[in-house]
């Protein structure tokens, strides 16, 4: 205990680490993700820019890349991570991979998401003569708002999970500080306190997106 | 003024594995159609109905043939020009298809802002259509919280929002009970008469083309079996598919199982006697029949009326002596159209 609270400055700076870390990946990943959510849902058959090709190539990159362990996928994305944020080791570079895979796995919820708009919706907004981009901008994103809040709070979770493994590459955050200062210094407590951080983080999270969830849904 | 065209229109769906086998949506189908009128298609689900209504604003465009709106022939251009087409075409659907995230004024809006008519003039035109449908008190509202007549009325107003000359109306009561239905129905009789929109309306009820149509054309497998104005369909059906449609809201002649029924119930003869407004009065018929000392039990049928005109068969079981029967007959045949059942 008393180690516990020599290393609780160390704690802040693995909590701040965590979420820098988290919180680019969701900003980047997130707005990767949508956009391949949005081309992959539009490209489908019957839908506002339906194309047969581009569709089936984004489908398949997307089954190819997602079901990869984020821990191999951080080892085989390393050398693009370097040319890309000029170090392959550190904050940054996990920050990039981190957003590369996550973009994958956000993809497809943003294509649910957009699924349960009534496709009479937007034959409605066809009908009164907006343009696709239009349609997909204000009347498909805004109608499945609730959705996508909902699935961008449960990605939140996903990647700090797989921020965990930050410290494999020289990133720091609370998976590091767990292995690092519990783990391997065979105390529990310290191990403990890193996931009770995590445990309020993700309920403080989780408990934001369902208001927001709710505002969006009115109710 | 023909305000829609179509000559030849065919919509056929290629074979697909997912969709399906081919597909002849709509078969070389021509009608024109009067600027001012309610034009009624009706027809089973499946029959081509909505893919028909869709080449209008082309929302599906034809593979085949042509369509012409307000003397725009739409086969062959461009989706920005056929987006403009559009905003003079309003539509309103069985499901409503509004707007859940936004406001009645907001869903009201939409259609003003892909238009570019400029935010300070949407209040005005707003505020005048929410008048116009009844909903000026529901305007800061959602969609959810609103009935499915109030839905249909937003529906409606968007519909309306930018002036069209045209409105397709898909189904739009289907989803509604009688006495909703009935407001709808009077709502676009409004917006008709008073607006001087051409409707175009598409319904597996008969009671709607009967309500409001002033034209109809009966579909069938993608093509039009029948078509003319309303009271002329109804009161003499040609097609077999008219026929059905008719027989679901109007008593007619017996056939089948009831004929056999009534004939067994029924001494004597049984005739139909026919009348159609203007045609055969029945005071000078049923005076003619008293006269004739002939026994006379009405047996079947109904006089309907239709936008102000009425029509209609009655079947009379005849009892007396056989020539005295017959004799009345042949008179009744120069008075209005008889029919002998047995």
């Amino acid at each position: 205990m008393q180690q516990l609270i020599a290393l609780l400055p160390t704690l802040w700076t693995a909590t701040g680490e965590t979420l820098y870390i988290v919180g680019l990946a969701l900003l980047f990943g997130g707005l990767g993700g949508l956009g391949l959510g949005l081309a992959l849902y539009s490209s489908r058959r019957g839908s506002l820019l339906q194309n047969g090709i581009v569709f089936t190539a984004l489908n398949i990159a997307v089954n190819i890349f997602r079901p990869i362990p984020f821990i191999i996928f951080l080892a085989a994305a390393q050398p693009l991570a370097r040319l890309v944020t000029g170090k392959g080791i550190g904050n940054n570079a996990i920050v990039f991979s981190l957003a590369l895979a996550s973009a994958f796995a956000i993809s497809r919820i943003v294509e649910q998401s957009l699924l349960t708009v009534h496709p009479g919706v937007i034959e409605a907004a066809r009908s009164v003569g907006a343009s696709p981009l239009r349609i997909i901008f204000t009347v498909l994103i805004r109608e499945a708002l609730a959705p996508l809040i909902l699935g961008y709070t449960f990605i939140f979770v996903a990647i700090t999970d797989m921020s965990a493994v930050a410290g494999l590459v020289g990133g720091g955050g609370l998976g590091d500080f767990a292995i690092q200062y519990g783990y391997r210094l065979f105390n529990p407590t310290v191990t403990w306190a890193a996931v009770a951080v995590i445990i309020v983080l993700v309920q403080l999270v989780q408990l934001l997106g369902n208001r927001l969830a709710r505002i969006a849904l009115r109710r | 003024m023909i305000a829609v065209k179509l000559s030849a229109a065919t919509k056929i769906f290629p074979d697909t594995a997912k969709a399906g086998p081919r597909l002849i949506a709509v078969d070389a189908v021509d009608l024109d159609i009067e600027a001012g009128d309610i034009y009624g298609i009706i027809g089973y689900s499946g029959a081509g109905k909505s893919t028909l209504v869709r080449l209008i604003n082309a929302l599906e465009t034809a593979t085949s043939g042509s369509v012409q709106v307000n003397g725009v022939e739409l086969n062959g251009l461009s989706e920005r020009h056929l987006r403009k087409v559009r905003l003079g075409i309003g539509m309103i659907f069985q499901q409503f298809n509004l707007f859940n995230s936004r406001t009645v004024w907001g869903n009201v809006a939409y259609p003003l802002s892909v238009a570019g008519v400029p935010k300070s003039e949407h209040q005005a035109r707003i505020s005048q259509l929410l008048h116009f449908v009844g909903l000026a008190d529901k305007a800061h509202s959602y969609p959810d919280q609103l009935s499915g007549g109030q839905k249909q009325r937003v529906g409606i107003a968007r519909a309306l929002a930018t002036n069209p000359s045209i409105l397709l109306a898909d189904e739009v009561t289907s989803a509604l009970d009688p006495e909703t239905t009935r407001e709808v129905l009077e709502l676009l009789t409004r917006i008709n008469r008073e607006l001087g929109v051409t409707i175009i309306l598409i319904t597996h009820e008969m009671e709607v083309i009967k309500s409001i149509a002033h034209r109809v054309a009966v579909m069938e497998r993608g093509a039009i079996v029948e078509r003319g104005p309303v009271f002329d369909v109804f009161s003499d059906p040609q097609s077999d598919a008219a026929r059905r449609f008719v027989s679901t809201i109007v008593t007619a002649v017996p056939e089948g199982e009831e004929l056999q029924q009534l004939v067994a119930r029924h001494p004597g003869r049984i005739v139909t006697l026919s009348f159609v407004d203007g045609v055969g009065s029945q005071s000078v018929v049923f005076s003619a029949l008293a006269a004739s000392g002939v026994g006379f039990e009405l047996i079947y049928g109904g006089i309907t009326d239709v936008q102000g005109k009425t029509f209609g068969h009655l079947t009379l079981a005849l009892t007396g002596p056989d020539a005295v029967v017959e004799s009345t007959i042949t008179a009744l045949r120069d008075l209005t159209a008889v029919s002998e059942v047995n």
